[in-house]
């Protein structure tokens, strides 16, 4: 059984034959493992060594990619991984995404897990799909000493072409696929010696670029499948409100509105489009009942957290006598910092395409957490995980969204699915105001901090509080990374502080039990509050001290070579030790950070022009990434650019406020992301490493905005000490 | 029944007058490569042309397109238009997308800034910006939308 997508321009694509296919032809539940074996037109494969590469009689390369491509250039970076040492013609690399199947596809550090995240996707892969590329060509290298009759040691492979100098002979991949599958699996393959890499560390296209510049990208909001329904979904305006009553007839009465149906998320409409019936769930008119809902408001969350960081917490990291030192100090430090909620908003808002038959239920969608959701489906529907089939498209964005424990959005279209009673597939699509509004918001927090600087300026004590609600408690991964009542997400960043400080006690308030809104990781995580409250409150100290920011840094820093290896390397690219030329319209200012979060260190220098009517410009970034071997380059300096514009884009304007359990947001006009004219020139410097390699999607972000309010303080002498900065500097 | 010209065909619709022309590209049309971004002209990934200028077709009803020649990123990217080619070449070249969902609507204001300008007119980088500001990327491409259309301006010239 197959499923056709019946969209015109793929149909048009897929007959010019040109690019990166994710599958026009989609094949059903029943046919997942047969489909494996499949090369992207979906012809059978001439050679299919291993779950991760295919090689067609075509001399196509098929690499399949087990992480979701949402623009972190994964698809990229594991075809490269492949091709490096396959020895393949990056030309005739094509990737497609993976099935759900944890056995196969999991993520070897989320352990029995299938899923993208933790800038966790190069650094679980680099040995895995460079063994997977190594084996297939070994099977290619005996294939072609078996039919030329020569020993394997004398042949040479090199972009695509498998040659043997003295003989002269010489083959493609397609030519010697069919043989190649024949050979037996290598038990042991050596990997290539770093110096021989010729694609690992070099610039290569992305795989993706063509089809996202001609509009022939299949996204989830771009599936159609034969009779299926655009469902739009009245959510209630208060988290845990539930319906009391609804009155359908103004939304039935809405030509071309097929259905209305009630699930737990609200009130479904559905018809053949979106426009449809996104105008029958706006007519229709419904009686929310709030009597669980949650009712609190930002204000009032902060107000209360202020109090509880007055008092002790449980304690995440104990370094000698926090207390003694603060007392015996020659000077006291203090600062708080808030954060607010933050929406991740994608510009793909969330969608998901199922439908469900006797053989199982089929999802497209970008999936970021196949695992998850796999079982929250099964479970839902009766079915075995296996009966759950589910398609990874491109996602427009994600920055954590869809990777929901919870599988909100996934299992609202579940449920619609059901109340429908499977009878059409189900296209879920949410407006951008669903998507601001409907939740899944990285939490609100406080830091309160103290610090104590012996008679030198050197700091004895560094005593750090953290309030705010836990990601992980109440999902399944609270198990492992929830300890003592501590989540480790709340505090990284934090109890990992590098700096050299005899007295370091870091404590967290948990807040779940009362504050109900949902909450979830966004692009950074922890590091998204923990590296501001460390590097903004270490400037302050160094101020106090009368230090260089650098310099004070960098005493601190002698243990941790990483930090203090990108540190000095922005400083220098940044002309650190030279003055600031000065500004024509406004005061300027520099400052700095240093980060490390998943394992990637990241320092930022910033520079800033301030007018003096308090309003400023970020001229100039300057960014030094320490991720190891640095396998592609040009990712690397993407994933950094547009980390930084993802940060500053908080920094700048970023609040979800709640007034009475309403979110205040609705659309970009009031949570503005960045535009194009308040992007600063960004330079990055990547350190030359042989380390093993190690996630750069989310590290480019903390660093930002620690970075840019040092740089504001430098220039104006005004510390911001609230996110976002909004219009502080014009009070 | 409204009729659209659309890349040069015309095609006629069964769908309400008052369907914003987006909708009726996706979902009536399967022209999905204009995309849903926000629903109220605020993030510019619907951009497509109608005569020639960059329009948001989330918020513009078909009935105010009827008459016009529609031009969407299918077309304006397909090899058939010089201005268009030079700027998809410019995108591929310095690897501007990364999620992608934004880049139509990029690529479409794009080229209808660089055909408002006149021949061998090469755009300053505050003039690119300001063509540009209505057009929003959440994965922060605009460095390289900066360069890419600085690219493609040269070539045309």
């Amino acid at each position: 059984m197959t499923t056709r997508i019946e969209n015109v321009s793929r149909r048009d694509f897929l007959k010019a034959g040109a690019g990166l296919t994710l599958g026009l032809v989609l094949p059903g539940a029943d046919a997942a493992l047969a489909a494996a074996a499949k090369d992207s037109q979906g012809m059978e494969a001439a050679f299919a060594p291993n779950a991760f590469v295919r090689i067609g009689a075509d001399n196509r390369v098929t690499v399949i990619a087990k992480h979701l491509e949402m623009g972190q250039g994964t698809y990229t970076g594991l075809a490269t991984l492949v091709a490096e040492e396959l020895d393949a013609n990056w030309a005739q690399v094509v990737v497609e995404g993976a099935p759900a199947d944890a056995k196969r596809y999991n993520n070897l550090l989320w352990g029995p897990s299938q899923g993208t995240g933790g800038s966790t996707a190069i650094a679980n892969s680099f040995e895995q799909l460079r063994h997977a590329g190594a084996s297939a060509r070994a099977m290619l290298v005996q294939a072609a000493a078996a039919r030329w009759k020569v020993p394997a040691g004398e042949i040479r492979v090199k972009a695509g072409v498998v040659s043997h100098a003295k003989s002269g002979r010489k083959a493609s991949f397609g030519e010697l696929a069919e043989a190649a599958a024949k050979q037996a699996v290598p038990q042991d393959v050596r990997l290539k010696d770093p110096k021989d890499f010729t694609l690992i560390g070099r610039h290569v296209p992305r795989k993706d670029s063509v089809e996202k510049t001609t509009g022939r990208a299949l996204f989830t909001q771009d599936v159609k499948l034969p009779g299926m329904l655009v469902a739009v979904v009245a959510h209630p305006p208060r988290f845990g409100a539930t319906v009391r009553t609804v009155d359908e007839r103004a939304a039935r009465a809405v030509p071309g509105v097929l259905r209305v149906v009630r699930i737990p998320q609200g009130v479904a409409v559905l018809a053949r489009d979106y426009w449809t019936a996104k105008k029958g769930r706006d007519a229709l008119q419904i009686d929310w009942d709030d009597s669980a809902a949650y009712r609190g408001s930002s204000a009032q969350i902060l107000a209360d957290y202020r109090k509880l960081a007055a008092t002790p917490g449980l304690v995440a990291r104990r370094d000698g006598d926090t207390d003694k030192a603060l007392a015996e100090g020659a000077q006291a430090l203090e600062a708080e910092y808030a954060f607010p909620y933050l929406a991740h908003a994608p510009m793909e808002p969330l969608n998901c395409v199922m439908r469900i038959d006797a053989q199982g239920c089929e999802v497209w969608n970008g999936e970021q957490f196949q695992t998850g959701d796999q079982y929250t489906l099964a479970a839902f529907f009766g079915l075995k995980p296996e009966q759950v089939k589910l398609n990874m498209l491109f996602a427009g964005g994600s920055f954590g969204r869809r990777a929901n424990p919870a599988a909100d959005y996934v299992l609202e279209t579940a449920h619609i699915v059901k109340a429908i009673r499977g009878e059409a597939p189900v296209k879920l699509v949410w407006s951008r105001e669903d998507d601001m509004r409907a939740g899944y918001y990285r939490p609100l927090y406080l830091h309160r901090l103290r610090a104590a600087l012996d008679a030198q300026g050197k700091p004895l004590a560094w005593a750090q509080r953290v309030v705010g609600q836990s990601i992980l408690a109440g999902t399944p991964f609270e198990a492992g990374m929830v300890k003592d009542g501590i989540d480790a997400t709340s505090v990284e960043g934090a109890a990992n502080l590098p700096y050299a400080i005899p007295n370091l006690q870091v404590e967290l308030h948990t807040t779940s039990k009362d504050v109900k809104v949902p909450v979830l990781w966004w692009r950074s995580v922890g590091s998204t509050h923990t590296a501001f409250a460390a590097e903004v409150f270490l400037d302050e100290l160094a101020t106090a001290a009368g230090a260089d920011p650098v310099a004070y840094r960098l005493d601190l820093l002698g243990a941790h070579p990483r930090h203090a290896g990108v540190l000095k390397l922005a400083a220098d690219k940044a002309g650190w030790s030279r003055p600031l030329a000065p500004g024509k319209t406004g005061r300027r200012g520099r400052g700095v950070a240093v980060h490390e979060s998943f394992n990637t260190f990241v320092a930022q220098v910033v520079e800033v022009t301030v007018a003096p009517d308090g309003g400023f410009t970020v001229d100039r970034v300057v960014c030094a990434v320490d991720c190891g071997i640095a396998v592609n380059p040009d990712v690397i300096r993407a994933q950094m650019e547009g980390g930084i514009g993802f940060g500053l884009a908080a920094a700048l304007s970023g609040a979800i406020t709640l007034k009475d359990g309403v979110v205040e947001q609705s659309n970009f006009h009031d949570y503005p992301i960045l535009r194009i004219d308040q992007m600063p020139r960004v330079e990055v410097h990547i350190v030359r490493s042989a380390a093993k390699p190690t996630g750069v999607g989310e590290p480019g972000v903390p660093p930002l905005a620690p970075a840019l309010v040092n740089a504001l303080f430098a220039a104006t002498g005004k510390r911001i000490r609230t996110l976002p900065i909004g219009e502080q500097l014009k009070a | 029944m409204t009729t659209l010209d659309i890349n040069g065909r015309e095609h006629t619709l069964d769908v309400a007058t008052g369907t914003p022309l987006l909708w009726a590209l996706r979902d009536t049309l399967g022209l999905t490569g204009t995309k849903f971004g926000c629903g109220a002209a605020l993030c510019g990934a619907c951009t497509v042309h109608l005569d020639g200028q960059a329009v948001r077709s989330c918020i513009t009803p078909i009935s105010a397109a009827a008459g016009k020649k529609i031009t969407t990123i299918e077309a304006a990217t397909d090899g058939g238009d010089r201005i268009g080619t030079a700027v998809r070449d410019a995108w591929v070249k310095h690897d501007v997308a990364q999620c992608g969902y934004c880049q139509s609507g990029q690529i479409m204001s794009a080229t209808a800034f660089l055909k408002s300008l006149p021949k061998g007119k090469q755009p300053t980088p505050d003039e690119i910006d300001a063509a540009m500001a209505g057009n929003l990327c959440r994965c922060g491409t605009y460095a390289r939308i900066r360069a890419a259309i600085a690219d493609a301006a040269r070539t045309i010239a």
